[in-house]
């Protein structure tokens, strides 16, 4: 039922690939369906984080321990690994060969650990400092949100080592192209996050 | 059954309006009683409910109760008519009744069934904007004379009703004067619980390190019961209060009674009191000849008691919930204690 | 030693063995009992491969919805038993301590509540959804069969949690709604509330999934002509009740999650000190909690349509309001939350604008009860059990109505909020609106999910022992509200409140024989399966899609998918007279395979939940590693789609297709009797 032409958001394999185009109609769209019910997820931690924004309990605030500078190289690496993301998802569309999949997903899962590594770091300073989670309501809620986000990245990440592996060992097959255009759609969903928490957590926080 | 009071100008017009149909009021309320099974009415009513009102809030509530009722009988006595009416009538072995299986729409039909619910529900919404609003437990009740202070702490499983401007505090009974309201700031040194004497109206949540409020009035000497309704363990049944409205005279007396027979509010009895355990127990520790024997009595309690017990959880500053700005706290605590 | 066994068993040990009351003990040996029977049986007739591969690895979404109803029974089972025993506590305990000590009660209303809302009323819906709606829109199955089947393997574990918890440790006191900071570590230091938080989160993960199955089914997988304005009501209900679990369990599984780490690793969100904030609990959980009420109320509405409609040989009236209707609901549901918390001391403005919109829900649900009502008009109506669920349900649920109008109303709420008036109002909704039009439905479809009509004798006697004991139990607790009795006491002291405690437990004597009634009906009817057998697959002359297979259907459900030219699908293919046809030529049909991912999935995730409750650490480590595992293995495996060969379709549809030329047309009066093979008279009324 569904003709070639039926777009649905976000990257369409439409006449590159006619058969995993049409299987994409249901999968592509449960997908959304998905990334809606976990958006409204992390509404809710943001509402529970702006609730909690003074409750600091005398213990540490947000000008405490909040490193911009720290941040600002995690929003590169992370919003640079959304585009590479985006050229591993054009050479699935029109390149014929796996390997340039399989590389530009490499770059975008360094770019990812990068991301992690850093983010890891910052908890383990804001700790240092006693920045701890059971310090205040505050803490609680910038532990739920932020980590939240993280274990998201962290999924992503094994995801993409998955899709590589799964590249490498069946080639551009149908439901390996339909498993990346997921993929794709649920890293750039995080990106998309994290500028609500740069902007909700950390920009406001300290402003 | 006593003249119920109306709160507003607005609430009169519309009692206005059923008061024409009174007659038919009654047999509909009747009517109501027998739906819910035995609605209380007349001798043998429990002393304890807002069906027996021993003030205003409470009496408005119960009329409301009852308008309310009558009249979405606009609504649901159609149903009681026509549910066993068509299924009766249209039944299969009637075989003589008309047919018609692939009728499914009339306009005019169709405006009916939108119409008179969302009339209905109109006229409920402005009930609650007339009647409601001017109930609500913040809001102060009219009157010639100043507010009595009362301040209460939730406790497992009791309650602290503490007065300040009397110096005095009791557990497990509450007295009044009559027909001067009563300004009620609660808390709890616990988990949530709901504070509530349905003979007088409203009940109120009492949350660790927040404060609410409760404005109550009795206008009828009497006595009746409270409680907390919000479960928090083994003796949540046993946590209810004797209610005692009072004149002036008897109030007073009642208030030289306590600070006579009352053990000190110092830190050690407040922390014996406080301790996890029903009246009795705490009874067996506190009690003092002189003392009912459903009571406990307190005297001297130090200024700023109150505060205190909210002061141990709010630390820091606390910002507005998303329910509301108004349970909470700092700034009210402190605009409490600048009171 | 003792590190050694706290590193294989955590915090268990001798006494989280149910010793320390002779009631927990039995019931905790009912619940062991029971579970080795089950083994045994199963394994003396050597079933398990057959179970293993027949339904549990099973992705049809048939089998699916049966093995919902299947848990849905036996949890209801449980909280039936848990109700009477309140309501008999109750009766005996007008100043005395009656038979249960308050610990006991309070775990008594806990797991009742905690079990009939997400382990009997969610997995009956999901059920009767699972086998329903997709044979409506004319399709093979839903749109994800193995998540389906993780959906209801997570229930199941979730189910299976509550019953564990019956055995090992004390379940919560805190209710079925667990009110922090009650429930926090500082109140509540057992395992309790653990149990509560996780069997709750297994299930609002399941129902998650499954809200998002439903959806994409909806949307994507209808048959050709199938417009949504040409759906079944019941599928309209359903994709609302889909959307509603897509936007309203995440709230829940966060509120719940929050819990567990306030208690588990001291984190500080709903606690009374450290700048905790135990109303944000209440906001979290009510915006789940409301729209969850229409998630349980919307699909038996839909049930109530198909049957209204069918039982009284007509066209549903206005079909386009109620879909209207529904979709109102289903939106206004998220605008109504904090009317269950009208006393937490918010201003009376708010409160007023939410008892507002919550009276506004009241207008299209009132739309909807006239809309039945004219259904019925000029049509020939037919009193079969699900009518009668059906009818029993119209009156009482405006009783219902009137109840929540009341509780609507801020100033009444603060009189009759926390008390039986509002225990006797959600029983009101739930028991005649949800649990009716489940037993409606399930009377309605069993024929067509095993072939057999349900006898009607003890179908009429389950249902007169419903209603009597609804009213008989229910009614008295609107009085007893308004005379100001809270609800959850184990004892109270007003003698007023005596004579109604008691007419109430009368009720729930009558409710445990309408369940009695059900299991006698369910035995007398596989016993005169062959006098009841419907093979043909109409046996209530019916209107919609379903209908127009055999019954039970075939795996692949339809041979040729249908190409769907009306409203009302089959009831217009037999008046054109194009029902029964012969394909033109059949074709392979691919359908999915079996998957154990649910099943193992499932398993590990309960293990995980387990070893939190209990802090066994490997248990947990294991588990957590286990479900993803598995989900990441099952990536990798590549054939997926299994082909049933044209043949095969043939020789099924030819044997059904001889037995329709065979079975006798049979007219509405004689839709109760042995004659009826499921083949109806079309003209009939």
């Amino acid at each position: 039922m569904s003709s070639i032409d039926k777009k649905h958001p976000g990257l369409n394999l439409g006449r590159s690939d006619p058969g995993a185009h049409q299987d994409a109609e249901e999968i592509v769209f449960g997908f959304w369906v998905f990334l809606m019910s976990d958006l409204v997820l992390f509404a809710l931690l943001f509402a529970t984080f702006a609730t909690m924004i003074g409750r600091t309990a005398d213990g540490p605030g947000p000008q405490e321990f909040f490193d911009l500078k720290s941040v600002a190289i995690e929003s590169a690496l992370l919003l640079i690994s959304s585009f590479t993301f985006g050229y591993a998802s054009l050479a699935m569309k029109y390149r014929p060969e796996p390997m340039k999949v399989v590389r530009w997903l490499g770059v975008t899962l360094l770019l990812g650990i990068g991301f992690l590594g850093f983010e890891v770091h910052d908890f383990v300073t804001m700790a240092g400092k006693g920045g701890t989670p059971q310090t205040s309501g505050f803490l609680s809620a910038f532990f739920a949100l932020v980590p939240t986000h993280g274990l998201h990245v962290f999924a992503g990440c094994i995801w993409i080592v998955v899709m590589i592996v799964q590249t490498l060992a069946y080639g551009l097959a149908r439901d390996v192209k339909l498993r990346i255009l997921r993929l794709g759609l649920f890293w750039h969903f995080l990106d998309i996050v994290w500028i609500a928490i740069i902007s909700v957590v950390y920009l406001r926080a300290l402003a | 059954m006593r003249p119920t009071r109306r709160p507003t100008a607005n609430g009169m017009a519309l009692r206005g309006r059923i008061a024409a149909v009174v007659e038919v009021r009654g047999c509909v309320v009747a009517a109501c009683a027998t739906a819910l099974s035995a609605m209380p009415a007349g001798a043998g009513v429990s002393s304890s409910s807002f069906l027996h009102p021993l003030g205003p809030v409470a009496a408005a509530q119960k009329s409301l109760f009852y308008d309310i009722n009558l009249l979405m009988m606009i609504v649901i006595l159609p149903v009681f008519v026509f549910m066993p009416w068509f299924a009766w009538r249209y039944r299969r072995t009637r075989r003589d009744s008309v047919y018609r299986p692939e009728w499914s729409f009339s306009l005019p039909l169709e405006f009916l069934v939108w119409s008179v619910p969302t009339a209905v529900v109109a006229a409920l919404a402005w009930l609650i904007v007339a009647r409601e609003v001017p109930l609500g437990p913040y809001r102060p009740l009219a009157s010639d004379k100043p507010p009595l202070e009362v301040e209460v702490v939730g406790l497992d499983w009791k309650w602290l009703f503490v007065y300040p401007e009397q110096g005095i505090a009791t557990v497990g009974a509450f007295a009044m004067p009559t027909d001067r309201p009563v300004e009620f700031h609660l808390t709890s040194d616990s988990v949530m619980q709901s504070f509530f004497v349905s003979g007088l109206g409203s009940q109120i949540y009492a949350m660790a390190g927040m404060v609410t409020q409760l404005n109550l009035l009795a206008d009828t000497p009497g006595r009746t019961t409270g409680r907390n309704t919000q479960y928090n363990g083994n003796g949540f049944h046993q946590q209810r209060f004797v209610v005692e409205a009072m004149d002036d005279a008897d109030f007073a007396a009642w208030v030289e009674k306590v600070r006579a027979d009352g053990v000190p509010l110092n830190d050690e009895n407040y922390r014996s009191l406080a301790a996890k355990g029903t009246l009795a127990l705490a009874r067996a520790k506190l009690a003092r000849p002189g003392m009912p024997a459903d009571r406990i009595y307190f005297s001297g309690v130090p200024g700023g008691f109150f505060q205190k017990i909210v002061r141990k959880y709010a630390s820091g500053p606390m910002p507005s919930s998303l329910a509301g700005p108004q349970p909470v706290a700092a700034g009210m605590v402190a605009a409490h204690e600048a009171r | 030693m003792d590190r050694l066994w706290f590193f294989f068993f955590g915090t268990l040990n001798y006494d989280s063995l149910p010793f320390y009351s002779t009631i927990a003990t039995i019931a905790a040996g009912i619940v062991v009992a029971g579970a080795l029977v089950t083994f045994g049986l199963i394994t003396w007739y050597g079933k398990w491969t057959a179970l293993w591969k027949n339904w549990l690895t099973s992705v049809d979404h048939k089998k699916i919805g049966i093995m919902y109803v299947v848990v849905a029974f036996v949890m209801m089972a449980r909280a039936v038993v848990e109700a009477s025993m309140m309501r008999l506590q109750q009766a005996l305990s007008f100043d005395a301590p009656g038979y249960l000590p308050p610990e006991h009660f309070a775990q008594l209303f806990s797991t009742h509540g905690t079990i009939m809302i997400f382990f009997m009323a969610m997995p009956f819906l999901t059920g009767l959804i699972n086998y329903a709606m997709p044979l409506q829109i004319g399709a093979r199955d839903v749109a994800f069969p193995v998540l389906n089947s993780i959906s209801l393997c997570l229930t199941g574990g979730g189910a299976a949690l509550m019953m564990v918890s019956l055995v090992l440790g004390k379940f919560s006191t805190g209710g079925w709604s667990g009110y922090p900071p009650y429930t926090e570590m500082a109140f509540s230091p057992g395992v309790g509330p653990d149990y509560w938080i996780w069997a709750v989160t297994l299930s609002s993960i399941g129902t998650t999934f499954t809200g998002i199955n439903f959806a994409v089914t909806i949307y994507k997988k209808r048959a050709p002509g199938m417009h949504l304005f040409r759906m079944p009501l019941f599928c309209w209900t359903s994709l609302c009740t889909a959307i509603l679990m897509i936007f309203a369990m995440p709230p829940l599984t966060l509120a719940t999650l929050f819990l567990a780490l306030d208690r588990q690793l001291g984190f500080h969100f709903f606690t009374n000190d450290a700048g905790g904030n135990m109303m944000n609990y209440a906001n979290l959980f009510w915006l789940f909690g409301h729209p969850e009420v229409y998630i349980l109320i919307l699909p038996a509405f839909g049930v109530y349509s198909e049957v209204i409609a069918n039982f009284s040989s007509k066209v549903l009236y206005g079909y386009r309001t109620l879909v209207v209707a529904t979709m109102a609901i289903a939106v206004l549901s998220f605008t109504v939350w904090l009317h269950h918390f009208f006393t937490m001391g918010q201003s009376s403005a708010v409160n007023a604008a939410f008892g507002i919109a919550t009276m506004t829900i009241g207008i299209p649900t009132g739309v909807k009860v006239y809309d039945w009502l004219l259904t019925m008009f000029r049509g020939r109506v037919r009193f079969s059990v699900p009518m009668l669920y059906a009818l029993a349900f119209l009156i009482l649920f405006v009783v219902g109505g009137l109840s929540g109008v009341l509780l609507a109303n801020p100033a009444v709420d603060y009189q009759v909020h926390n008390s039986l008036f509002l225990v006797a109002h959600f029983h009101n909704m739930l028991i005649p609106g949800l649990l009716y039009g489940m037993l409606a439905g399930t009377h309605y479809w069993f024929p067509k999910a095993f072939g057999f009509r349900l006898d009607e004798l003890w179908g009429r006697i389950a249902f007169v022992c419903w209603v009597v004991g609804f009213l008989l139990a229910f009614m008295p607790l609107y009085a007893l509200g308004l005379l100001g009795m809270p609800r959850r006491l184990v004892e109270y002291f007003d003698p007023d409140y005596l004579p109604y405690t008691i007419v109430a437990a009368v009720g729930a004597g009558f409710i445990l024989a309408a369940f009695a009634s059900l299991v006698v009906q369910l035995v007398v009817s596989i016993r005169h399966r062959d006098a009841l057998r419907v093979f043909v697959g109409d046996p209530w002359n019916g209107r919609t899609l379903e209908w127009s297979i055999s019954a039970p259907p075939p795996e692949y459900n339809f041979a040729v998918i249908p190409d769907v030219k009306a409203r009302d699908a089959f009831h217009d293919m037999k008046r054109r007279g194009v029902a029964y046809r012969r394909p033109k030529h059949y074709s392979n049909i691919e359908m999915p395979m079996n998957s154990m991912l649910g099943p193992v999935v499932a398993i590990a995730a309960t293990a995980c939940v387990f070893g939190i409750v209990w802090h066994i650490g490997w248990m947990i480590v294991l588990g957590f590693l286990t479900v993803w595992g598995a989900v990441i293995a099952r990536s990798f495996v590549r054939r997926t789609k299994r082909i049933i060969p044209a043949s095969e379709v043939r020789r099924t549809e030819e044997r059904w297709l001889a037995a329709v030329s065979k079975a006798p047309l049979i007219a509405r009066d004689y839709e109760t009797s042995p004659a009826n093979r499921g083949l109806a008279e079309a003209a009939g009324a």
